[in-house]
Parts: C-alpha cells; sequence; structure tokens
C-alpha cells in the first residue's frame, strides 16, 4: 500500500527556535552526500595497544610511584655497595649492636657488620630473585600452557592432571623439601621456586591459547602451511601476552616472599650473605633492645612487596581493562 | 553427589601418594640418620646398628619405602631421627590442637573480618569507607605475615606493652597470632569480597529483587551475598594452606607449641623422618580441607554438576 | 484517567569518557487499562527511560524530569519505603533475559513467594497457595513441585513465564515489560505473546511493552511510541502509525519488517548506519545521518513535535511547509 503523507498546513507552526517563516528557504533543500556527517568516522586517534597500555599505565599514581621505587632500589642495590667503605661481611666486634648514626645509617648488628650496606645487599638478592625466578617461571609456564592448550585431547588432559596433583599440597611445602635437599644457596632457591609457580601462568596460558587457536588468523596461518610451533609461538603467544604479563608481574612479589619466608626460618640464603628474610629472623632476639636492626629490613620488604603490587595492579589496569573491577 | 566426592577422594589420594613418594626418596637421599657424626664415633657399633634396625635403615631403600607406606597406610608416621623414642604421631597429637586452635581462631576471624570489609567497601564504592578498607587489605596482601608480626610484636609488646609477647597461656596470648595469622587473609577475603560484590550488584536478578520491592538491605543480605560469597568459599581450601604455611614463621615468633613450630625444629635439627611425616600429614590435612571445601561448594550452587 | 504521566524525562550516565544522555526529554503517558509500546532500536533509551521512571538505574545514571506522576502522586518525591511499595506491588517488571532475571542459587518457591509475602503480607501457608495459583495462571504445569525446583531446572519459555508470574503476583496497576519475547525462540515467543494477551484480557491491567519489534506491538498495544537517539521521534494510536506514519525512522521500521502473511516475496529493507553517539549527540535531529530524506536544516536544528491529531505527533523537519512535498512513499501494511 502508498500512502502519500497529508500536510496539515499551520499558522503557527510550532517549529522552533523561531517561527516558521524565519528559517530561510535553503535550508531546506536536501542534504548532499558530501554535507553528511560520517557516523562510521572514528574520531579518536587510534593507538597502539602498548601506547594506548602505557598511557592508562602512566595515568596510575600509585602505579608510578611504585615502578620508581622499584627502579630506585634497583640502582641503589646494583651502585650502592661499590661507595660503602663497609662490606655485607665485614666485622667489627667492638663495634657490635650500634643505633642508626651518620656513620652507620641503620646501625650495626651485633657482630658490628653495617646493616645499611647488609640491607642493600638484600634487595640485591630479592630482586635478583625475584625477576629471575618471574623469568625462568614465565618462561616454563607459556611452554608448558601453550603445548597443553594447543594440543589439546590426551596431552592437555595429561598435563593439566598433572598440574592437579601438584597444587593438591601447598608450593611452599614443596620449597621447602627441595631447599633441604639442595641446600642453601640462591640457586637452590631459584630451582625450588621454579618447581611450582609457573602453574598460574601456565593455566592463562593454556586458557588463551584454547580460545585463541579456533581464531581466524591461526586457521589462515595452518591454511598456508605454517608449523604447528610457529602458529603456537608467532601468533597466539603474542596475542595473549597482555594477561601473560599480569600474571608474571605478581610471581616477582611472591618470588621474593619465598625466599625472605625460606631465609627466615634458616633454609634460605647461606650467611653470612644477608637477605632481608634473614637480617629480621636476625634482628628476634635483639627485639627488646636493638629493635632497629629489625625495623630496617622490615621496612624495605615492605616498600618493595608494596610497589611492586601497584605495578602489578596498575598493569592489569592498563593490559587487560576487562579485568578492572 | 557419591561419584563426585569419590572422584574427589581418588584424587586426593594420587596427590598424597605423590608428595609421600617424592618426599620419602628426597629425604633419603640426603645423607644423615638418627646421629649425628660425632655421636656416631662414640656410640658402640653394636648399639648403632640394633637402634638402626629399630629405624628399619638396614633395609634396602625400596624396602624401606614399602615398609614405610604399610605404615601409613595403619596411621604410623614413624619415629624421629633426633627426639629418641618419640614417634612423629606422639609430636603431632601434641602439637596440633594448639596449631588447630589457634588455626580455627584465625580463620573465623579472617571471614568475619574480611566479608564485612569487602561488602562495606563494595556498597560504599569510592566512599571513605571503601578507601579504608582498601588500604587495609592492600597492606595485608603487600606485607609479609612474619614481617607484619615481627612489627606487631615489637609495637604493641615492646613499645606499648599492652600484650603479652610469648606462649599461650591467657587469651591476650592468642591476640597478636591470631592478627599475625589473619591479616593476610582478611585483606585477600575483603578484595575478593569487593570484587565478587560489585559483580554480582550488577546481575540482572538483583535488577528484579528491587523490582519486586524487596529491601536494599535484603537484597544485598540474601541475593547478593549468597551468590558473591562463592568465590570465597573456594578461597577457604588455599586458606587453610595458607594458615598452615604461615604457621611455621607465626608459632616459631611467637613461641607456640604447634606444628608449625615442631615442623621449623625438624628442619633445623635436619630430623627427616620428622619432616616426611609431618610433610605427609600436612599434605593429607590440606587434601581433605580441600575436599570438604569443594563439597560445600556444590551444596551451595546447585548448579555444579555433582557427577561431572 | 492517567495513570501514568511522564514530562520531560532525561536520564544522563556519568561515565569515564563524559556524559552519555540516553534519555534526553520525552514525555508521554499511559491510560488506565490501556497498553503502549514503546518500539526502537538498541540504545534509542527505551528500556533506560522505563528503568529510570522504576528508579532501578545504576547509581551513575542522574535522572531529571519535570513530572513523573503515577496514579497521581509524583515519582520523584518518594522515598525508598513509598518506592519499594510501587516496585512489584503497583508496577511489575518483566525483563528481557529469563535466563539471567532469576537468582540461580534460590527456589523459584522462594523468589516467587517474596513479593507476595512484602506486598499481600501474607503468611508462608497463604503465600505458597497463591504462588500455585499464579503459576496455573502462567500455565506452568505441575506447579506444586516446580516451587521447589531451581532456574536452572527450567527451559528459557518456562522462566520467562515464572518471571510473569512475579510480575503479575500482586495484581500491579501497571505492567512493564521489556523486550519479554527477544531471547525466546521464534515459537516460545508466540506462546508467551498469546499468554500476555490472555493475561491483559482477564484483568484491567496497563501494559507498558518494550520492544524493537514492531509485529509484537501491533498485535498486542493500541498506542505506540516510537523512539530514537532518546527522543520520541513519532507517537499515535498503532493505526496512526501503521497506516500514516511521518517520521522516515518509522517508514524505515516499518520497511524492515518482515511480513509472512501476504505471500508474496518483499525484501526487507534494512535501515543504514548505526544509531547515534550519546557522549555527543548530534547537532539538530538525532537521525538525519541516516535519514535518506535529510534537509540542510535537519543537521541544524531539532524539529519540535508537530500534532496531527489527539493522539498522533510526530517530530520531523519534513512536515514543515517549507519541506519539499516529497513523495513519502511507505509500503505499510
Amino acid at each position: 500500500m502508498i500512502h502519500t503523507a497529508r500536510m496539515k498546513e499551520r499558522e503557527d507552526g510550532p517549529f522552533s527556535p523561531g517561527a516558521a517563516a524565519d528559517l530561510p528557504d535553503d535550508l531546506f533543500e536536501k542534504l548532499d552526500e558530501s554535507d553528511r556527517q560520517d557516523n562510521e568516522e572514528i574520531t579518536r586517534p587510534s593507538k597502539s595497544y602498548w601506547q594506548d597500555a602505557w598511557s592508562r599505565f602512566r595515568k596510575d599514581p600509585l602505579a608510578m610511584i611504585g615502578l620508581c621505587v622499584i627502579v630506585v632500589m634497583a640502582v641503589a642495590a646494583i651502585f650502592g655497595p661499590i661507595f660503602s667503605e663497609y662490606t655485607y661481611d665485614g666485622q667489627n666486634l667492638e663495634n657490635g649492636n650500634q643505633p642508626p648514626s651518620a656513620e652507620h645509617w641503620f646501625g650495626t648488628d651485633k657482630f658490628g657488620r653495617d646493616i645499611f650496606v647488609r640491607t642493600l645487599y638484600g634487595a640485591r638478592i630479592s630482586l635478583l630473585i625475584g625477576f629471575v625466578a618471574a623469568a625462568i617461571n614465565m618462561v616454563i609456564g607459556i611452554i608448558y600452557g601453550g603445548i597443553s592448550g594447543y594440543f589439546g585431547g590426551r596431552v592437555d588432559m595429561l598435563l593439566m592432571r598433572i598440574v592437579d596433583i601438584m597444587i593438591g599440597v601447598p608450593d611452599l611445602l614443596y620449597i621447602i623439601l627441595v631447599m633441604m635437599f639442595l641446600g642453601n644457596s640462591i640457586q637452590s632457591i631459584l630451582i625450588a621456586l621454579c618447581l611450582t609457580s609457573w602453574i598460574g601462568t601456565a593455566r592463562i596460558v593454556r586458557s588463551q591459547v584454547v580460545t585463541l587457536k579456533h581464531q581466524e588468523y591461526a586457521l589462515a596461518a595452518r591454511s598456508i602451511g605454517s608449523s604447528n610451533l610457529r602458529i603456537l609461538f608467532k601468533h597466539l603467544i603474542p596475542n595473549s601476552i597482555g594477561p601473560i604479563i599480569v600474571t608474571v608481574t605478581f610471581l616477582v612479589p611472591s618470588a621474593i616472599f619465598s625466599e625472605a619466608f625460606l631465609s627466615f626460618l634458616g633454609i634460605g640464603i647461606q650467611v653470612p650473605i644477608a637477605s632481608w628474610g634473614t637480617l629480621v629472623n636476625d634482628a628476634i632476639p635483639t627485639l627488646f633492645t636493638q629493635p632497629y636492626q629489625m625495623l630496617f629490613p622490615a621496612l624495605a620488604i615492605s616498600v618493595t612487596m608494596f610497589a611492586l603490587n601497584f605495578i602489578g595492579d596498575g598493569l592489569r589496569d592498563a593490559l587487560d581493562p576487562r579485568l578492572k573491577k | 553427589m557419591g561419584r563426585y566426592i569419590v572422584k574427589r577422594i581418588v584424587a586426593g589420594l594420587i596427590t598424597m601418594f605423590v608428595l609421600t613418594t617424592v618426599t620419602f626418596f628426597l629425604m633419603h637421599a640426603i645423607p644423615g640418620g638418627p646421629f649425628s657424626p660425632a655421636e656416631e664415633r662414640k656410640v658402640p657399633k653394636q648399639v648403632l646398628e640394633k637402634i638402626e634396625e629399630k629405624y628399619g635403615l638396614n633395609d634396602p631403600i625400596p624396602v624401606q619405602y614399602v615398609n614405610y607406606l604399610k605404615n601409613l597406610a595403619q596411621g604410623d608416621f614413624g619415629l624421629s631421627f633426633k627426639q629418641r623414642d618419640v614417634t612423629v604421631n606422639e609430636i603431632i597429637e601434641q602439637g596440633f590442637p594448639v596449631s588447630a586452635k589457634v588455626g580455627s581462631i584465625a580463620i573465623v576471624v579472617a571471614l568475619l573480618v574480611g566479608i564485612p570489609l569487602g561488602i562495606t567497601s563494595a556498597i560504599k564504592r569510592g566512599k571513605w569507607a571503601d578507601w579504608l578498607a582498601m588500604i587495609i587489605a592492600t597492606v595485608g596482601i603487600s606485607i609479609p605475615s612474619f614481617v607484619l608480626s615481627v612489627l606487631m610484636l615489637f609495637l604493641f609488646a615492646v613499645v606499648l606493652k599492652v600484650l603479652p609477647t610469648f606462649g599461650l597461656t591467657s587469651w591476650q596470648h592468642y591476640i597478636l597470632p591470631v592478627a599475625g595469622l589473619s591479616f593476610g587473609p582478611i585483606a585477600y577475603i575483603a578484595r575478593l569480597m569487593r570484587s565478587s560484590m560489585l559483580e554480582v550488584m550488577r546481575y540482572d536478578y538483583i535488577r528484579t529483587a528491587r523490582a519486586k520491592g524487596v529491601h536494599e538491605l535484603k537484597v544485598i543480605c540474601k541475593h547478593a551475598l549468597k551468590n558473591a560469597i562463592i568465590p570465597i568459599v573456594t578461597y577457604l581450601g588455599p586458606l587453610v594452606a595458607i594458615l598452615l604455611t604461615g604457621s611455621f614463621v607465626i608459632e616459631r615468633i611467637f613461641s607456640i607449641p604447634g606444628i608449625g613450630r615442631d615442623f621449623v625444629t625438624g628442619i633445623s635439627d635436619r630430623d627427616y623422618s620428622v619432616i616426611l611425616g609431618m610433610t605427609v600429614f600436612f599434605g593429607a590435612f590440606i587434601v581433605v580441607a580441600n575436599i570438604i571445601v569443594d563439597v560445600l561448594y556444590a551444596v551451595i550452587d546447585r548448579r555444579v554438576k555433582m557427577d561431572e | 484517567m492517567k495513570l501514568l504521566q511522564v514530562n520531560n524525562l532525561r536520564t544522563t550516565f556519568h561515565i569515564e569518557a563524559g556524559q552519555v544522555q540516553a534519555v534526553r526529554g520525552i514525555s508521554f503517558h499511559v491510560e488506565k487499562g490501556e497498553s503502549v509500546g514503546i518500539v526502537g532500536e538498541s540504545g534509542s533509551g527505551k528500556s533506560v527511560s522505563m528503568l529510570s521512571i522504576m528508579r532501578l538505574l545504576p547509581d551513575n545514571a542522574k535522572i531529571e524530569a519535570d513530572r513523573l506522576l503515577f496514579d497521581g502522586i509524583e515519582i520523584m518525591d518518594m522515598d525508598h519505603k513509598q518506592m519499594r511499595r510501587l516496585h512489584g506491588n503497583d508496577i511489575g517488571m518483566i525483563f528481557q533475559d529469563p535466563m539471567t532475571s532469576l537468582n540461580p542459587l534460590f527456589t523459584i518457591g522462594d523468589q516467587l513467594m517474596e513479593p507476595i509475602r512484602i506486598h499481600l503480607k501474607l503468611s508462608k501457608a497463604e503465600a505458597k497457595k497463591k504462588a500455585i495459583e499464579v503459576l496455573k495462571m502462567v500455565e506452568i504445569p505441575s506447579p506444586e513441585t516446580r516451587l521447589n525446583q531451581y532456574p536452572h531446572e527450567f527451559s528459557g519459555g518456562m522462566r520467562q513465564r515464572v518471571m510473569i508470574a512475579i510480575a503479575i503476583s500482586c495484581n500491579p496497576k501497571l505492567l512493564i515489560a521489556d523486550e519479554p519475547t527477544t531471547a525466546l525462540d521464534v515459537t516460545i515467543q508466540a506462546q508467551i505473546l498469546d499468554l500476555m494477551r490472555d493475561l491483559k484480557k482477564k484483568s484491567n491491567t496497563s501494559i507498558v511493552l518494550i520492544t524493537h519489534d514492531l509485529g509484537v506491538v501491533a498485535s498486542m498495544c493500541s498506542r505506540i511510541i516510537v523512539m530514537y537517539g532518546g527522543q520520541i521521534v513519532e507517537e499515535g494510536t498503532t493505526r496512526e502509525v501503521f497506516y500514516n506514519p511521518q517520521h522516515p525512522y518509522t517508514w524505515g521500521l516499518i520497511r524492515s519488517m518482515p511480513k509472512v502473511s501476504e505471500g508474496e516475496k518483499k525484501k526487507l529493507i534494512p535501515i543504514p548506519g548505526s544509531p547515534p553517539d550519546l557522549l555527543a549527540p548530534p547537532q539538530g535531529c538525532a537521525f538525519a545521518a541516516r535519514c535518506e530524506h535529510a534537509m540542510k536544516v535537519c543537521t541544524k536544528y531539532s524539529p519540535a513535535a508537530i500534532s496531527l491529531s489527539e493522539s498522533h505527533r510526530a517530530a520531523c523537519w519534513l512536515m514543515h511547509p517549507k519541506a519539499a512535498k516529497a513523495e513519502r512513499e511507505v509500503i505499510g501494511s
């Protein structure tokens, strides 16, 4: 059916703002194609994933403070001891249990060792263990989770059952056992930390790969004859790098925590090397008389953990906005 | 339901078997026995052999392993190498009630503080209550429990002198250890509860409840809470594990005669039979706790397919 | 008698990127016992406007209106207690997705008896009797056993029946159905619409039916409100809107409607383009960018509504005397 709309002529046309007669006739010409605003036009400038993430990260004040703290701490840990006249194991029994002074900023322990330098060495160990353990765990997690997710089926079943068995028991138990077996050293701590910490990363990688492997670009890559490994590491892993980085970021503080925990229990770093955990542990007997011996290393751990957690939160919000709560 | 539980138990038994095997061979690969090398020289050879026989150390390792599993099946965790004539069972029997008491108080405190903290934070999103709760949560997540405990010990027992420091003889003695154990979990629960609550409050069925004229308080406490609490229930398993490992340091700091301290003593004494026995016990405890949590979860959320 | 009267309702969402003007000054009314259909595509503000009236929007929504009268009482002045009486008792609501609108952790009986106990102040046993009665009304078989089941044990259509049961359990004066059939299979859609029509015949409840499907309103409603870009572009009786549509958007809606009855093959004509960005609403008519009849004036000034009859009004510059008397060809039904 065809209708032709009838128009009632009205004298008091309610077309606002002015009366109908005020509007010039040319306004009622039909709009040319060129006059049309293209509402499909993208008005915001396009940014790459990393530019976008960095600009989001930069706007997070806590994350930026965290980043500065870690950078300062890393610089101090690497270069600080060089400029100090004291060494981490230089004993001076006559100068034991000194409170903080211009000479010894954080005081001295019962052997007269400078706590400031020992704390800086602790920073070296903590940051080294934190970042190396996180890096190793990232590699293991990506390979394990990638294989499990990409090949699926029986391989996936088997690999995930192994994971299920391992996470049935707290990882600190495994770590303690392995430390007992390997003895106290940085290497043993790293090996022990790499036993189970990759599980979280592996699970994230697996779930990402499982969802991504059926997408067009993966199918396209396969159709032109790319090898499985190439598809996995060239296409799938780079596309899930955001969540991977976020998970790995939180591995750094957890590795630092584990090291401090082990050292506190006396199965971490070998004496006389100092770690924050051993420093806090050593300070307990003198807590009532020389509390500063405990205070500075405790603060160092806390500040570092705060900073790393802030960086982690900031990175999560920046790299994976969907996770933002 | 039956099949689900059986499946969980079988998986738990496999975990236990792997843990026991790994621990057994690790502990037997490290040189060391009931005696330190110094003692070994002093004790007559016959006596030494007799004692080694008592510990079953003369048998080849595989035989020892099978024997250990046999004894374990009967609930026998073996003898301590260093504390003569004391069995691991006796150590556990003495220490476990103490640790369990502190631990269960810590669980209750963590839930009673963490859940309301998270809910308040979610409901007052962006307000000062939210900020306060999230500051507490960040502190709790960032500072390791042993650092926090030592700091609290220093503050309340040394500076302010308001709380006792060591042992567990009065109710005041519980405050610092429980606080040290539960602070991290409180923080984690509060964060988890907040994000879970914020998510649930966006769901359609919350709007339905409001559209029915249900009081806002009831919308939050009935419709939202039961859904939002599910992640907390699944966290209870890991929580038990965290409190267990937390007890290693807390019981050491506050001189509490629990299994955590016994385990650490075992480690520093290199008492391998105690480490082995207690590790197996801890593993079993965690596995059982996880099974209970899984069943609890299935009871709360009926959508979980029990027979899967 | 007017049951609901809305004057100049404006709803704005505050989000990180700015302010989304979801509803931009709409006015309409619903008579007692009348069924009104609100039609428009997603993002046109149809659901938001009803949720604004019900105050069921998230905290970041700001609602303003010159007047929001329900049964002669100003809704904007109501406190929480009065609002709760409005919710479920005076106004019942049915939502789009029955799969997510019911709480998965409570039984159907629990969720159905809730409004009955709150508003009708019945004891548990009486409420249960009433609940069974309502479930029978929405034609759910064996209601006694169904009461003790959980939502996941119900199919989508059955869940929507439960939602309808909840909405009508306290005999509301107004029933708001927000896309009640969109999430359902076509066969189930017809069943739910039949059920709603039956219920409508039996009671004197007013209905506001929100939908993007003109076919649904044609069979259910006596009046139609067409919304676009947060504004009402045309309003009239079903007859007027179908037989004498004035706004090009309405023409587009009618043209894009599939017709099975005519038996002849006709091409469905979609409306090109996408709805306007309400973060920064365009100057002039919101539809101009997608309108094939757009004139220069359309991109400069907003058209005001013109009445064609007591009940029919539309807002389009084509109705202006200076506009070319363009042949406006509309394929009606």
